[in-house]
């Protein structure tokens, strides 16, 4: 009961965030709010017993995911231009697919729910529940499932990550040129070079 | 060379990062190593390691992180880290197993499991932390 009081309470806290996300000009305290958000879903998820979920969400949303947007703002100004035309047809297709998406959910087993398949079914979570630990010698399953029932699955993921920072540093790294290190440090301000000539951004890029 | 402080207004920063910084990664680490009994594990933890360095980068300056972790080890360790996890696997295989069957590395299937995981889910810290702090240069390096 008091759980169920406590999800509802945090799912209104995310409404509330989003809100104020969608309406923020600032960018800066949107970021902010994402985080926020970000919080408030692992809390969500810890009151499911999701722990390793609720860990993730933290240090990825909350933490990584805020820290790398706060620096993309430093490219940036940080405040939102003001949209000059209202965009029906975007928020009309948003709202069909929210209520498709809630529709969908409608026909799946409820929260905790003992008969599900995933649950009942002996080769699923009643498997692991008994027999995990004495094959790994792990005592926490979701580790177990990760690094060893499911590896070929983590080393898909491992390797998503991997090209993700290959991606970026093909698309920025290249700019990169070598100066020489007393030149740089000593002649120009870097902010100064930066934001004095905008089109040569090579320029003021350092070691 | 800089000036010492070269960001005077962001000197309470400069300091309470600098007595947090060491107690961030000594977590990470926990998260890494820990995974089996607790919550936690290699994406976790290569987030948390990152976290650190590029906290440091936003306070310090990221001249002063690369002096610390320089681009080029970051990309060596981000293909080290895909490598380990999959030469675990393929050790496997050479000592008779599956792809990615633990339970030959070692003499007996339970240690087997204990070094294959482990050896994975470093992998996977190293991976992301690199991924993670190269992100952050990039992002920094075509600013400044």
């Amino acid at each position: 009961m008091i759980e169920q009081l406590l999800i509802v309470v945090l799912l209104t806290f995310l409404v509330v965030c989003t809100i104020g996300i969608i309406y923020l000009r600032d960018l800066l305290a949107a970021v902010i709010l994402l985080g926020i958000y970000s919080l408030t879903a692992a809390g969500i998820f810890v009151v499911m017993d999701a722990v390793d979920v609720a860990f993730t969400e933290a240090a990825v949303g909350a933490g990584i995911s805020t820290i790398l947007l706060l620096g993309c703002l430093s490219h940036t100004e940080h405040v939102q231009k003001p949209q000059r035309h209202n965009n029906y047809w975007a928020l009309g297709m948003v709202s069909v697919t929210g209520i498709l998406l809630i529709y969908g959910t409608l026909d799946m087993p409820r929260y905790g729910e003992a008969l599900s398949p995933a649950n009942s079914h002996p080769d699923l979570a009643q498997r692991f529940i008994n027999e995990s630990a004495g094959e790994t010698g792990v005592p926490n399953i979701v580790t177990s499932v990760l690094a060893s029932y499911r590896g070929y699955d983590t080393l898909g993921e491992t390797v998503v990550v991997f090209s993700a920072g290959i991606a970026v540093l093909a698309l920025l790294g290249r700019k990169r040129r070598r100066v020489d290190d007393d030149e740089n440090e000593d002649v120009t301000n870097p902010e100064l070079a930066s934001s004095a000539s905008d089109k040569s951004d090579d320029r003021g890029t350092n070691v | 060379m800089m000036r010492k402080y070269q960001r005077q207004r962001h000197r309470v920063l400069q300091i309470v990062t600098k007595l947090l910084t060491p107690f961030v990664l000594l977590f990470a680490l926990y998260v890494q190593f820990h995974g089996d009994y607790g919550p936690g594990g290699g994406f976790q933890a290569g987030v948390i390691f990152a976290a650190a360095f590029i906290i440091h980068g936003l306070i310090f300056g990221v001249d002063k992180t690369r002096l610390v972790l320089s681009p080029g080890v970051i990309r060596v360790l981000m293909a080290f880290g895909v490598l380990l996890y999959a030469l675990t696997g393929v050790a496997g295989m050479l000592l008779g197993g599956n792809f990615l069957d633990y339970n030959v590395l070692a003499p007996s299937a339970l240690s087997g499991q204990h070094w294959g995981i482990f050896a994975v889910e470093l992998g996977v810290g190293i991976t992301v932390t690199s991924v993670m702090i190269s992100l952050f240069y990039s992002f920094a390096s075509s600013r400044r």
